[in-house]
This record gives structure tokens, C-alpha cells and sequence, in this order.
């Protein structure tokens, strides 16, 4: 596809879908028609032209392929009358809205499949396989590869979801009142884990772009709902620093390592801004104020640590568990000194839930040596890296025990320097919205509980 | 939509027991706005007796077909717009409190 092609249907294919969902009900017939018109662009425009109105020719496109197919399969008149009277394409404009509902209230065919894809009744897995599916139309076999498992365990997955979605009778449509509070973080925790969770095989996030996307449309299409804002903005902030991440081996790099001009400025100005809007402690707000704090410091030890540890107390009040006290312990070592930290990782392992776990044992021997018993430090470092979960995790900690054992104990400032946090990719972000989906829907997700762990305790 | 809403018991009951929605006026309300079609509780599960034939031969079984913790203990049918409508149906029952509830939907025509 062409880059204009792409943009054109990045923003048209789920428009076409959700339009064709709402007039036929049928979600394989829209989600073929749109392909199929998706594909007559590419195979006309090179030839004949980009038309003028590019989203519009599209729908053009995938309304006449849907009106052949239900005049094939004979549906009733009726059903094929509503979608010949669809907006023709004159009628589309880049923010045609759809229809208008209650007291003035505009409601999007797209708000309506986001809604409906994150619909509480089906189980979290399939949510995010539907938004990726329908609403990004990223192919089954890519969804597959980024959550490790076969094409077609994800293919049966998709068709189930639409059953039900069919035969449970799952409305679609945007919930409203009251109900729009209950419904709206389910629908922030999907876009939540799209951003967090799949991984290409280069240990990149899969669809960090797809979420960003989706989270700029429910800006647009919801103003006013804080809690949008505070999400998008955690997502720009953590993504503005994807070129600088990793090395060219592909190891993670921590952040005192990370070349900082080759941190997005342009993503972190639109984070900070967006950020504006978000209500001061809820906790998507709260995380994308940490990543905030990161993305505008000069260096690790001239970052507002102190800002950083006052927001970790408050996500930990909100909601307190092992991995946001290991990160708060984190924080307050830097902010308040080792000792401190110290105290705070202590109580962060009365559970239990973080014992052998090399991120918890790798912060005491960061904290350790900052305190200045080395040696127990190195010990612990090596501890750390017989417990890491990847092979560059236990380089790492091995170099770590070894400097520490190296270095001289008047060597203080290198070592504040050098004992900076890993960037993971879910470095802020570990937890909060998703232990929030859970609390909201008492919903586990099956199979992938420890994989969860593990991907948000930072590998 | 029709959807059947299995009244189940639940070995984890709500912790919080105070202010529970009494069933008769969720009864009344919701047959009152045509949503609950029919309805009622069961006879104990010792009173069960499962039915099968097997080559021609009656097999009964006493007691229910599985032996759960959690079992149905009554049923109401229900006629609404969509899940969103049987959901908030089910939400005010007192037994989404004390128990659990089912909500399957009837097959229409042609599945």
C-alpha cells in the first residue's frame, strides 16, 4: 500500500466496518466489504487516480459489495433498502457524525464498535483480539504471533466472540447515564493492554500505534471524559521514547543509558498537553504524570524523583499492590535516599507475591549499594540474574554485580549514575488500569495470569 | 429476547449483606414491565431425579445431573431488548448477591 493509501485506510477501514455492522448486523459482511474495497483502491487508484474524496469512494466501494452480497443470500427488502439509503459519498466528511441521540448527545458508529468489541460480557482475551481484528483490521495471523498462540486458536477465538456478540444479544450501541461510568475503563483496560501487552518477535510492542490511535479517536469522539486523556497521554509519553529504548543488539537499555535525544519531543509535547486535561489522581493521570517526570528530565539523577514518589503513594492508595510498592520503593530511594527505599521495599515483600522475583532482588542490591555494603550488593546482583527471566536481563545483572564489586567505595557519584532504573516497556505503567478492569468486571485472564505478571513486572 | 436466567447458589456469597433488594418487589417490578415472562424457585436438590435412555432402557438417577457446590435453585425467564437490559435485570436480584445468576439466552430460529 501506498503511504497515502495506508492513511487514508487507517482512518476509513473502521468507519466502513462499523457503519456496515450497524446496517446489516452482520460482522464478517462488513469486515469483508471493507477489505474488498481496501483492496479495489489498491488495485485502481495506481492506474486511475486518488479520487477526491478518498474515505468516501471507500464506503461507495464497500456499500455496493455488501448490497451484492445480501441481494445474493436474498435478505429482506428492507434490510437491503437501509443500506442503499447510506450516505452516499458526497455525504462522507472526515467527521461525518452519524447520528443524533437523547439531549444533543452525537454518537459515532465507531464509538459504537469500540463499545461493543469491549463489551464486559465477553472475556478480556477476546476483546482485544476483536478491537485489533475489527476496528485496526489487523490481520488474525499478526494478532496470533504478538500473543503467542496459533492462527487458528486466534481465528476461533474471533468467531466465537461475534457468536456471541450475536447470540447473547450484546447491543451495540454506546452505553449512556451512569452506565457509560461503569462501561468506559473496560474499555480503557483493552486499550490498555493492545499498548502493553503483545510483543513483535524484536521484543518491540506490537500495537502500541493501534492503541494510540484508538485512544486519540475516543478523545476526539468523547470530550470531557478525563480519564481518555490521562491514557493517551501515558501512552505518548511512554512511546516517545521507542527509538531510544533498546540497544542495536536489541537489549533493553536502562534510562540513564538512553541516548534522551532521540526521545520523541514532538510525542512528549502533545503527551504533556493532553495531560492538561486529565483529573489530577486518577490512576491512568497518575502514570502518565511518572512517565511525565521521566520525559522531561534532563538526566536520572536531575529527575523529580520526589514528584515521582508522591505519585506512587497515591496510586499505592488508590489500589496498593506488590509490583506499584516495589515501584514506589523505587522511587523514594531515589527521592528520600537508600535507606528509605529500603524500609519501603521491605513492606512491599510482607506478601509474598514478590519473593525470588529478580526485579524486587535487583532494587535491594541497587538500594544495598547505595547504602555502601557492596559486597552484600554483588551477592544480591548475582542472585538477581540467576532469577531474571531472559538471557540479556541476567547479562545485565552479572555486569552490575561485577562493577559493584569493582568499584571503590569514595566511587559515589558513578554510582548514583550508573544505578538508574530499566526502561521497560511497562516500566510505569505496571498496574493500576488492569488490576482496575479486573476490580471493575471480576474478570481473570485465563492462561495468561503469570505471563501478565511477568510482562508487567518488567521483562 | 428471551433469555433464561438460572438462580444458582455460590460457595462465595457477597460479604456485604446489609440493605439486600427483597425478591418480591423485584418480582413485582419486573413482571409489571413485562421483562420477567415466568419464574420460580426449586424444590430442594434432594428432589431431583435425572432422566436418560440408554438402548431403549429408562435409566433414573436420583439426584441432579452434576454434583456441584454451586447449584440451580430457581429460574426466571425473561423478555428483553438486548444483554445491557437482562444484565441490569439480573443486577437487582437479590441472588446476584447471595448466589449467582445464569443468563442464557433462547435460541432463535435458524441456529
Amino acid at each position: 500500500m501506498s503511504t497515502s493509501l495506508e492513511a487514508v485506510a487507517a482512518d476509513a477501514y473502521p468507519r466502513m466496518v462499523a457503519t456496515l455492522i450497524r446496517v446489516t448486523g452482520d460482522w464478517t459482511l462488513a469486515e469483508d466489504c471493507a477489505q474488498e474495497a481496501l483492496a479495489a483502491a489498491v488495485q485502481r487508484w495506481p492506474q486511475e487516480g486518488e479520487p477526491g474524496n478518498p474515505g468516501g469512494w471507500l464506503m461507495t466501494v464497500a456499500r455496493n459489495r455488501a448490497i451484492d452480497a445480501l441481494r445474493r443470500a436474498s435478505v429482506e427488502r428492507r434490510k437491503l433498502a437501509e443500506v442503499a439509503a447510506l450516505a452516499s459519498a458526497e455525504a462522507y466528511e472526515a467527521d461525518q457524525i452519524d447520528e443524533v441521540i437523547g439531549e444533543g448527545e452525537v454518537v459515532d458508529d465507531r464509538l459504537r464498535l469500540v463499545f461493543t468489541c469491549c463489551h464486559p460480557a465477553l472475556a478480556l482475551e477476546s476483546r482485544v483480539a476483536l478491537t485489533l481484528r475489527t476496528i485496526c483490521g489487523v490481520p488474525a495471523a499478526d494478532i496470533a504471533r504478538a500473543f503467542l498462540v496459533t492462527e487458528s486458536t486466534m481465528t476461533r477465538r474471533l468467531t466465537r466472540a461475534k457468536s456471541k456478540i450475536a447470540d447473547a444479544g450484546i447491543p451495540y450501541r454506546v452505553p449512556s447515564g451512569p452506565a457509560l461510568a461503569e462501561r468506559l475503563p473496560g474499555v480503557l483496560a483493552v486499550l490498555y493492554l493492545l499498548f502493553t501487552q503483545g510483543y513483535n518477535a524484536d521484543g518491540r510492542p506490537a500495537f502500541a500505534e493501534e492503541a494510540i490511535r484508538l485512544a486519540r479517536l475516543l478523545r476526539r469522539l468523547m470530550p470531557g471524559q478525563g480519564e481518555v486523556s490521562a491514557l493517551l497521554a501515558l501512552f505518548l509519553l511512554q512511546h516517545s521514547r521507542r527509538a531510544a529504548r533498546q540497544d542495536d543488539e536489541g537489549n533493553l537499555l536502562p534510562l540513564d543509558r538512553q541516548d534522551r535525544s532521540r526521545w520523541d519531543a514532538a510525542a512528549i509535547a502533545e503527551g504533556l498537553d493532553v495531560l492538561a486535561e486529565a483529573e489530577r489522581d486518577s490512576p491512568y493521570a497518575l502514570q502518565a504524570r511518572i512517565a511525565a517526570c521521566h520525559a522531561t528530565a534532563p538526566s536520572v539523577p536531575g529527575t523529580d524523583w520526589a514528584e515521582i514518589a508522591r505519585c506512587y503513594d497515591a496510586l499505592a492508595g488508590i489500589r496498593s499492590t506488590p509490583v506499584v510498592e516495589l515501584n514506589r520503593a523505587v522511587a523514594h530511594g531515589y527521592a528520600h535516599g537508600a535507606r528509605a527505599g529500603l524500609a519501603l521495599l521491605a513492606r512491599a515483600r510482607e506478601g509474598g507475591e514478590l519473593d525470588g522475583h529478580p526485579l524486587a532482588i535487583a532494587a535491594e542490591a541497587d538500594l544495598t549499594a547505595r547504602e555502601g555494603d557492596r559486597d552484600r550488593a554483588a551477592a544480591l546482583f548475582r542472585r538477581a540474574a540467576a532469577a531474571a527471566h531472559t538471557e540479556p536481563e541476567r547479562r545485565a545483572l552479572l555486569d552490575r554485580a561485577a562493577e559493584t564489586e569493582r568499584s571503590a567505595p569514595q566511587d559515589r557519584a558513578a554510582e548514583t549514575e550508573r544505578s538508574a532504573p530499566q526502561d521497560r516497556p511497562a516500566e510505569t505503567e505496571h498496574s493500576a488500569p488492569q488490576d482496575r478492569a479486573a476490580d471493575v468486571e471480576r474478570q481473570a485472564l485465563p492462561g495468561r495470569a503469570a505471563e501478565t505478571t511477568r510482562q508487567e513486572l518488567g521483562s | 429476547m428471551k433469555y433464561m436466567m438460572f438462580v444458582c447458589s455460590d460457595t462465595e456469597p457477597d460479604t456485604d449483606q446489609r440493605n439486600l433488594p427483597d425478591i418480591d418487589a423485584w418480582v413485582a417490578e419486573n413482571d409489571g414491565r413485562g421483562r420477567r415472562l415466568d419464574g420460580s424457585a426449586f424444590a430442594p436438590e434432594s428432589s431431583a431425579t435425572t432422566v436418560r435412555v440408554r438402548e431403549g432402557e429408562l435409566i433414573l438417577t436420583d439426584g441432579p445431573f452434576a454434583e456441584t457446590k454451586e447449584v440451580i435453585v430457581g429460574f426466571d425467564l425473561l423478555e428483553c431488548a438486548d444483554l445491557d437490559e437482562a444484565i441490569e435485570v439480573a443486577r437487582t436480584h437479590p441472588m446476584a448477591r447471595l448466589g449467582r445468576l445464569e443468563l442464557r439466552p433462547l435460541a432463535v430460529d435458524g441456529q
